[in-house]
């Protein structure tokens, strides 16, 4: 009888279902994504998504894979600030689908000042935090000072600040490319230290502090939502603005700080991002970087918890690297997109699988006090 | 100015068809933030038509394009009506997934189906130079008048029909303003919302493949639709859900949206010197402006984006 108590319990845990939520929306997601490889083309595939999911094992030899991992590493570092930054504004009942603008604008900030001014990195990275902030507060105050949709506000942001920061890295573009030119033989200072890192990952220099400085970030925004005052203020606004308000909480300010916050997490990814050197900012993009939605992606496959957004995003960008991969004779790297983006739809229905669970777990108590009820008339 | 008048009225179309295509999905209760998608999908189905059957004389080949873009928005309009009416999600979410989604989803199709052809394209475009041209009527003065713009202001009044002069639209607007008072006169919430939301795919495809024959000749899938969808949405808010008010905010911001493709044939536009990324971004500055001073007093749905709790007083 224990025994069984205990195995109830463990699928009444939150954080259990919310594991188990996550894997049916990744297995959902990897199911469709096979499904349209094959309507593609049926004979490669169960190689294709093979691939996708091996990325870096894709290699055979050891230490290029572990050379490989590491890139994705380099790369996740940054997703997981986009993610937190989801998932920050989302605890506190703001959809940013910003992210990307605020990463776009922090991008433009980081190589402007790194290449132009010749800036070390940490100046770079503080700018980065800065211009996704300011992006960041912008969208805030329109929503609440002018109750601007927080959706629709972003979406034009993304679109200003793509224009804008294309517009101002031309400045500092190689002459014969689109794209800005490479720090490392411009300005070595503005890349991320790497403190020795690289040595684990079979000398792989794209390895930087950038990778467990975003862990530390995503402990920190716990932290933050968790145990702290501000963090509960913030969620309280989240959860109902007038309630907050009428407990003497400012919900405009705090609805400003949540997006300033946010902002600067997304605006920090960019430079984790282009100041390890791993991209360089094409000038000639006609779609802001797709980091930003990917981040949505990870925040929800995550459960919106800091813990799990860091395994989210990992595996996100695990994906998203390894549709790089795939044959390019018959398929394109963007069906990694395609599975990220399957996956966000079902997140949507996490809820519903929720109340399922929650609901298979009432009618077997059900049946059990029925039973034992039955023993008693016995 | 010819081109200018061009332009504007071509992208005002786009506005107006999907901006009206939000409308009724949130006069319904439900919040349609996967425009974007569900243009990306209707123009995915239109270009497919015109690439498959290039050979259809010019009326066979009007209808057949707009069934084609008009079939594949209510289909991929699904995916959020199943999603928020029956299963109670997160509609901005939801929303979000399609525009991923869509675009990622014609990028992978289109690229398949250039590579099945010839290994070495592996770009996602898709030309319709010729098929284009069956959508012309007739040509003065250098402006040309095209089939979608007689079927745009024909839909706008059919609109302002259905929304206020019919039992359907009353009904409608009764499930996004107070669905359970609805509910109580016998009113099928559920029916109501997928009604309002395939409207919107029905529009919203429409919108996208008008917008992707406009000036242009062939698609490159991988940009998506570049925000159209979510200015459709500014135009709609402008409008105040309102049909009329709708197209005449539609209008305007067309009008900034073609000054960007056409501002360098003006002297005093070039005079100015202002660079031509200031153009581009304009139609955004704009909308951005315009919902900074239209939200405060909007009168949005009340019951939009909740979904629908039969147990909810």
């Amino acid at each position: 009888m224990d025994t069984r108590n205990e195995k109830k319990n463990l699928l009444a845990n939150g954080a259990v279902q919310t594991l188990l939520a996550s894997l049916v929306c990744i297995i959902l997601g990897l199911f469709v994504g096979y499904i349209v490889l094959f309507i593609i083309n049926p004979a490669g595939a169960g190689r294709a998504i093979t691939t996708i999911l091996k990325n870096f094992l894709y290699f055979p030899r050891p230490e290029v894979a572990l050379e490989y991992f590491g890139s994705t590493l380099a790369k996740s570092a940054p997703l997981l600030m986009c993610t937190l930054s989801v998932l920050f504004a989302y605890k506190v009942g703001l959809f940013n689908i910003g992210a990307s603008g605020q990463f776009t604008v922090g991008a433009g900030f980081a190589l402007y000042f790194a290449i132009h001014y010749n800036a070390p990195w940490w100046v770079c990275i503080l700018l980065a935090i800065f211009g996704g902030a300011v992006l960041g507060a912008a969208a805030g105050a329109l929503k609440a000072y002018l109750n601007v949709n927080e959706v629709i506000a972003c979406i034009m942001l993304n679109w200003i600040s793509l224009y804008a920061v294309n517009t101002v890295l031309t400045a500092v573009k190689e002459s014969g490319t689109t794209y800005t030119l490479p720090l490392r033989t411009n300005n070595p200072s503005a890349i991320i230290p790497h403190l020795g890192l690289q040595n684990l990952f079979a000398n792989n220099r794209y390895v930087t502090i950038a990778i467990p400085l975003s862990v530390i970030f995503a402990i920190l925004v716990w932290v933050l939502l968790e145990k702290t005052k501000l963090g509960y203020e913030l969620k309280a606004t989240g959860l109902s603005v007038n309630a907050a308000k009428y407990a003497g909480m400012k919900e405009k300010k705090n609805m400003i700080l949540t997006m300033a916050i946010s902002g600067g997490l997304a605006g920090l990814g960019a430079g984790f991002l282009y100041l390890s050197g791993i991209e360089q900012w094409s000038c000639a993009q006609t779609a802001v970087p797709n980091m930003g939605f990917n981040g949505i992606a990870a925040a929800f496959l995550g459960g919106l918890h800091p813990i799990g957004a860091v395994f989210s995003s990992f595996f996100i960008q695990h994906i998203t690297s390894g549709g790089a991969y795939v044959d390019k004779m018959v398929y394109c790297s963007q069906i990694s997109d395609l599975i990220a983006a399957i996956i966000i739809y079902f997140c949507g229905f996490v809820l519903f699988f929720k109340h399922c669970m929650n609901q298979r777990i009432r009618k077997a108590e059900e049946k059990k006090a029925r039973s034992a009820e039955k023993k008693g008339e016995e | 100015m010819a081109l200018l008048l061009q332009y504007t009225i071509i992208y005002a179309t786009v506005l107006l068809l999907v901006a009206l295509g939000g409308c009724f999905s949130e006069r319904s209760g439900i919040i349609n933030l996967g425009l974007e998608g569900i243009m990306v999908a209707g123009a995915l189905g239109g270009a497919l038509v015109m690439k498959y059957m290039p050979n259809l004389s010019n009326g066979a080949m009007v209808v057949s394009v707009i069934l084609g873009s008009v079939i594949f928005g209510m289909v991929f309009s699904l995916f959020l009506a199943v999603a928020a009416i029956n299963f109670n999600a997160d509609q901005t979410l939801v929303g979000t997934a399609m525009n991923m989604l869509a675009t990622a989803a014609a990028t992978v199709l289109v690229k398949g189906i250039n590579m099945a052809e010839n290994p070495n394209n592996v770009a996602s475009t898709i030309q319709y130079i010729d098929q284009k041209k069956a959508f012309s009527i007739v040509k003065i003065a250098g402006f040309e008048v095209n089939w979608f713009m007689i079927i745009t202001i024909v839909l706008l009044i059919v609109a302002n029909i259905v929304l206020y002069h019919t039992s359907l639209g009353l009904r409608l607007m009764a499930c996004g303003e107070h669905p359970q008072a609805a509910d109580s006169v016998g009113i099928n919430v559920y029916k109501m919302r997928y009604i309002g939301v395939l409207i919107s795919g029905f529009l919203g495809g429409l919108g996208g493949i008008v917008y992707i024959t406009a000036g242009v000749s062939e698609w490159k899938f991988e940009n998506g639709v570049a925000g159209f969808g979510f200015l459709a949405l500014a135009v709609m808010i402008f409008g105040q859900w309102k049909p009329n008010l709708i197209a005449l905010t539609a209008v305007i911001f067309g009008l900034f949206r073609a000054l960007s493709n056409v501002y360098s044939g003006f002297d005093f536009l070039v005079a100015l010197n202002i660079p031509g990324t200031f153009y581009k971004m304009l139609p955004y500055i704009i909308s951005l402006l315009v919902l900074a001073v239209s939200s405060k007093k909007s009168r949005a749905p009340k019951a939009e984006g909740i979904p629908y709790d039969k147990g909810q007083r």
